[in-house]
């Protein structure tokens, strides 16, 4: 371990925030109190709620106008930024401690070129003529590996992906060389491997200029592979707080524990999830599973051969290609349209579960929309229980027979509830247009029986979804889902949105569920680990391909294909050989 | 050159809405009550004299024989003779078209000035006394009638203070109108160096000017108001203040510009407003401009009048959409990509 | 909606709940409460005002023209010697009724419109989108005054001309709320709950979209009474002797010159103050429907 110098160059000591809300004063920290020295990384892991980021904000003095520091104190280099002039912190912001925000596009001034926008602060807080400032900013946009750095100056946020607009905000960060780099969520919503290539910017940028630096994030993986320290936190105060491998070998507060049993790592199992779940208090009702689950049949239930999806390229672009290809017509005319899906077959045993993981852009949403018949493809066959859905156009569907037996739990529970309808009405939905028709009694009956089955109190029925959690949500989806009894489910990224503590739950309650009523599933996911834990088979998708499929277990621990290796080393867990020097081997 | 592609796009996308404006124009016309050709034959005429004049005037053709006439006529600049004067439809508007822009302008340059920064200091300030100002500005704004407002305003500017001149049109009798280079009289006695003129012309449009100005005040500030709060609360300010870059660079190359996209939209509908509410103005101030000329060229139904009015009008609007989508993309790079 | 029927709870009727909801909206925001009383008020004067007013608000009596605001006659008289405050009152009824049909009609077909449109783009929002611009590339109060003058002095052709004139608003604001929504999740879980193309726009979509309609409806409540005001104001409204608001200002126009003030201004600030209270309702409105506001 490298020697750290004795003090800390950001010191939190009993810091308490309190927010004034519609309802009251909300207190958002209680006094928390942590250090950061030069050249470490500090992991600050909390769920939703816990205040990390609350904590990142008092100290920038950023905080919203609701939001007031009431106790405590967070001394950066000797100078105390609590209660600081606005004029001071103003001073150090950008130039001594700077931030990093979640969501690189919308972060960016959409209107304003990213060189510009570096160029505004190096001119604001260094004494560098503007002629040399462009300089400086292509040089800092070189240092975050950004390609043909000299073009990328002039470009806009919206010309730019995801990652590269993380890398301009890094920049923008590192352009003064500020002592502390702090990183809110900072790879949140990027690919897996995105997020390393923009995580291993960060780590090398900050330990070559000797900085100190704070990530705060979600993923416990994450914070395991980059960082020295751990800081956990739950509902406004920290609760452990320990150098990493410490942290893994011996966590001591239970809420530490729960944290690290409720992450999917490559050697976990589901069995280790039912710890979180019993605490949560959910009832665990074990019925008898149907045959099927256990053994699946050797009949295909969903057979996808030459599955395509095309979109055309948009107007402006054929029109200016048809005019290409009149004055240049001896090239090779661009491709008029954009291949999804390019192509795919793959069959599905009824009761098997199987997973389709890759990154955004792949396919795999596209593919589960045209599987369930909300989307039409362009070419190919699906069949179902032998009869060939994909015949049938997809605004026709929804009246079908068949519509039932096909059903979907989707990604973002907020988003696919109607917020105009209670939970009981978004469960009762289903019943009342395709089941058989009951009296009142009998409605009430069986929805108070679909929430028993997925954990959901009574008393919830009548909220509406503004007034539910996230996880409470997920559980009205997946009650919605199952309402018809379906034989294929498809569950497009079920858990992502939610804690991770609330995904373990969720996820030890879908592989009951299935085991139960012998439902099929189609799990699409982007994170492998999940996918390993609820499914038998696993396909791998990139760029409207299948790359590969396999035992899914198999599949990670020993990737056969480049791609699907790539894959498998980006995803960041303990337990994993370090690149980084600091990291030490842990074994969990 | 991406842009002249885009101006170009546009120009073609408004050649429908031309189109229909003419025929829409067109319909509306010949259904006004009236008989022209009972009017020009004169009192004392006979059954046959009326019969040959509106011969004369093409008015016993079927109705899509007499839309390609007046398609023909258009093409030529010929907008038709006026019933009530005698004189073309174009000249006509041609003198009294300076007359309204200049009023239009005026008031423009009012309300922006006004609203813009009302806008941006009540955004920034919320809870403040300028907050409230703006909110009851704008509530009472949009809630007063235009002629309301411009009927009050004589009351008592002219009646009970006598600081403003008798609201009578342009200019006092006892003044010469300058030379015509421009139409507009603030600018034309400018030129000429005719400080007295110019004064006086300068009184005479105030109070219709802020009649105008204060009924489009209020959508402006509402509108700016509520984008410069959507602007300051989005997360590339929280970037920028993170950043520790200068409070007004902040506010003004960050979040003023990324609110003035909305405000802009703004902008072309409140010319609809003001294009109408340009009629009732000058009815107040016995202005002599379009709008006047169009009510009561509609009381006697003299469609030849109204005829030209509506079209130069909507071709007007159209124009200076035109030049707002324009404006546009030079505040925001993004449009165009989706053409 | 459906009524809930939740089990093991205490039932609570629909219109219970309602009028709950109606209590909190109201004491979270004073305002609202103003807005609803002035709003009460009107619709009292609208419903009954020829038969509480004390004078006939047709009778001249040009003996006492022109007299100022006093005990017996509280808005003063006219220059035919009629009660101003006879006319004011009884003219709220013609006032509100016109801007009421307008904007009913003009809130249904254009919201229809403007959903189909935003559902299904393609052929339909082509169509749809170059009528809405034929109308509004025409200053919308010029369009009004060429309708009515080509139709003609009524009444109902005042409503058609204001309907025809608001249309825009709504198609383009029902247009954009449906194409936000047009692909959420509760969409593809309806569809998914057997719900076809009609029943969706119907019942899962056009009632999300209400919330910022609403708005849009108070505001053009105003909008259609100071339209109506206007046209009547340059002769091509309501014709005399019925009593609006608008024939009154410009009847009392030429008077204020020569300091007769209370002509015009008592009906104007009818004018204004209608105007007034819809715009704050327009809130209030929002509130009330939308459930996120719910306790």
């Amino acid at each position: 371990m490298t020697a750290m110098p004795e003090i800390p160059l950001l010191a939190i000591k009993d810091l308490t925030v309190e927010f004034k809300t519609r309802g009251g004063v909300v207190e958002a920290l209680h006094e928390v109190g942590f250090e950061v020295y030069k050249r470490e990384m500090v992991g600050v892991v909390g769920e939703s709620g816990s205040g990390k980021s609350v904590t990142a904000y008092t100290v920038m003095g950023i905080l919203d106008r609701a939001g007031r520091a009431t106790g405590g104190s967070a001394n950066f280099g000797g100078f105390e930024m609590i209660g600081a002039r606005e004029r001071d912190l103003h001073e150090l912001r950008g130039r001594e401690a700077s931030m990093i925000f979640q969501s690189p596009r919308t972060a960016l001034n959409p209107i304003r070129k990213v060189g510009a926008q570096i160029e505004d602060v190096l001119l604001q807080h260094t004494g560098v003529h503007r002629r040399d400032a462009k300089q400086e900013a292509i040089e800092l946009l070189a240092q975050v590996r950004i390609l043909r750095p000299e073009q990328r100056y002039h470009a806009y946020p919206y010309e730019l992906s995801g990652g590269m607009c993380q890398r301009v905000m890094i920049a923008i960060a590192l352009a003064c060389e500020p002592a502390l780099l702090i990183a809110d969520e900072p790879t949140t919503g990027l690919d897996v491997t995105t997020q390393k290539a923009t995580m291993d910017i960060v780590r090398d940028l900050t330990s070559a200029r000797n900085m100190a630096a704070i990530l705060i994030t979600h993923d416990l993986g994450l914070a395991a592979r980059y960082c020295q320290r751990i800081v956990v936190m739950k509902q406004g105060r920290v609760v452990e707080s320990a150098p990493t491998e410490v942290l893994f070998r011996n966590p001591l507060h239970p809420y530490t524990k729960k944290l690290i049993k409720a992450t999917p790592r490559p050697d976990s199992r589901l069995e280790d999830l039912s710890d979180v779940a019993a605490e949560a208090g959910m009832a665990v009702v074990t019925k008898p599973s149907v045959a099927e689950a256990d053994n699946p049949g050797r009949a295909p239930l969903l057979e996808v051969r030459g599955l395509v999806k095309e979109y055309p390229l948009h107007e402006a672009a054929e029109r200016r290609k048809m005019i290409d290809r009149i004055l240049r017509p001896n090239l090779t005319p661009p491709p008029s349209t954009f291949r999804a899906v390019d192509e795919i077959d793959f069959t599905v045993a009824a009761g098997e579960s199987i997973g389709l993981v890759g990154e955004s852009g792949c396919g795999k949403s596209t593919t589960s929309s045209m599987v369930t018949r909300l989307l039409d493809p362009t070419a190919g066959t699906i069949l179902f229980d032998g009869e060939d859905i994909s015949a049938i156009p997809a605004r026709k569907f929804a009246r079908h027979p068949l519509r039932a037996a096909i059903q979907m739990v989707f990604q973002d529970p907020t988003e696919s509830l109607n917020p105009r309808f209670s939970a009981f009405d978004a469960i009762a939905e289903p019943l009342r247009r395709l089941g058989a028709p009951m009296d009142r009694a009998v409605m009430a009956d069986t929805i108070a029986e679909l929430a028993e089955m997925v954990g959901l109190p009574n008393e919830l029925l009548t909220r509406f979804p503004h007034q539910l959690s996230g996880g409470q949500k997920a559980r009205v989806g997946i009650a919605r889902a199952i309402a018809l009894r379906p034989k294929l489910l498809i569950l497009d990224e079920p858990t992502s949105a939610l804690d991770v503590s609330v995904q373990a739950v969720v996820l030890l309650l879908l592989d009951r569920l299935r085991r139960e009523l012998g439902m099929t599933y189609i799990f699409v996911s982007h994170d492998l680990n999940v996918v390993r834990l609820l499914c038998d088979r696993v396909i791998v998708m990139n760029e409207g391909r299948i790359v590969e499929t396999g035992n899914a277990s198999e599949l990670l621990s020993n990737p056969k294909v480049d791609y699907t290796r790539t894959l498998v080393e980006s995803i960041p867990h303990f337990g994993q050989t370090p690149k980084a020097p600091q990291l030490k081997v842990v074994k969990v | 050159m991406k842009r002249f592609g885009m101006i170009g796009r546009r120009l073609s996308q408004a050649i429908p809405s031309i189109i229909g404006i003419i025929i829409v124009t067109f319909l509306l016309t010949r259904a006004l009550p009236g008989d022209p050709a009972v009017y020009f034959a004169g009192p004392a005429a006979d059954e046959q004299s009326i019969a040959e004049v509106r011969a004369a005037l093409g008015l016993d053709r079927s109705l899509p024989e007499q839309f390609w006439l007046y398609l023909g006529d258009l093409t030529r600049g010929d907008l038709g003779v006026s019933i009530s004067t005698g004189r073309p439809v174009i000249e006509e508007l041609a003198t009294r078209l300076p007359a309204s822009l200049e009023l239009t302008l005026v008031a423009l340059i009012f309300a922006i000035g006004t609203a813009l920064p009302l806008g941006v200091l009540a955004a920034t300030r919320p809870n403040t006394w300028v907050d409230h100002l703006c909110r009851v500005v704008v509530t009472a704004g949009v809630s007063l009638p235009v002629f309301f407002t411009g009927l009050f305003l004589v009351y008592i500017f002219y009646y009970i203070v006598d600081l403003a001149p008798s609201p009578l049109g342009r200019l006092d009798i006892y003044f010469i109108a300058p030379d015509h280079v421009t139409g507009f009289y603030l600018i034309d006695s400018l030129i000429a160096g005719d400080l007295e003129t110019f004064t006086a012309s300068l009184a005479q449009i105030i109070l219709p000017a802020i009649t105008m100005g204060l009924f489009v005040l209020a959508p402006l500030a509402r509108m700016t108001r509520a984008s410069m709060l959507q602007a300051l609360g989005s997360d590339y300010i929280r970037t920028a203040q993170a950043s520790g870059l200068a409070r007004s660079k902040v506010l003004f190359a960050y979040a003023f510009r990324n609110a003035l996209l909305p405000i802009l939209t703004t902008l072309g509908m409140v010319f609809s407003f003001m294009l109408g509410a340009n009629v009732l103005v000058e009815k107040v101030f016995a202005w002599p401009g379009i709008g006047s000329y169009a009510v009561n060229a509609l009381i006697v139904s003299d469609f030849a009048a109204v005829q030209g009015f509506v079209l130069s009008m909507a071709i007007l609007f159209v124009l200076i959409n035109l030049a707002i989508d324009v404006l546009y993309t030079v505040v925001d790079p993004r449009i165009g990509i989706e053409g | 909606m459906a009524v809930l029927d939740p089990v093991g709870t205490e039932k609570e009727s629909a219109l219970a709940a309602w009028w709950r909801h109606f209590r909190y909206v109201v004491s979270e925001n004073p305002v609202t409460l103003l807005a609803f009383c002035l709003f009460g008020t009107f619709i009292v004067l609208a419903l009954f005002g020829p038969w509480i007013v004390p004078f006939d608000p047709l009778a001249s009596d040009t003996a006492n023209a022109l007299q100022a605001p006093s005990w017996k006659h509280w808005f003063g008289t006219d220059n035919l010697g009629r009660d101003v405050f006879s006319r004011v009152v009884v003219a709220t009824r013609l006032d509100f009724m016109i801007a009421f049909s307008a904007v009913a009609l003009s809130f249904v077909i254009g919201s229809m419109l403007g959903c189909l449109s935003g559902y299904y783009g393609g052929w339909t929002d082509r169509i749809v989108g170059r009528s809405i611009d034929t109308i509004m590339a025409f200053p919308l109060f010029v369009l009004a005054m060429g309708i009515v003058a080509a139709l003609g002095n009524t009444v109902e052709n005042i409503v058609y001309a204001t309907a025809i004139i608001n249309l825009p608003f709504y198609t383009r604001v029902a247009r954009a709320e449906v194409n936000i929504r047009r692909h959420a999740g509760f969409v593809d879980a309806a569809k998914l709950a057997g719900n076809a193309d009609a029943r969706l726009l119907a019942f899962h979509v056009y009632p999300n979209i209400l919330p910022p309609m609403m708005v849009q409806v108070s505001l053009n409540l105003g909008w259609a009474i100071l339209n109506a005001a206007g046209l009547s104001f340059i002769g091509l409204g309501v014709r005399p002797p019925s009593p609006e608001w608008g024939i009154m200002v410009a009847e009392g126009a030429t008077f204020i010159v020569s300091g007769h003030w209370w002509l015009a201004l008592f009906p104007g600030g009818a004018l204004m103050l209608a105007v007034f209270c819809f715009n704050l309702l327009g809130d209030g409105l929002r509130d009330l429907i939308d459930p996120q506001r719910r306790t």
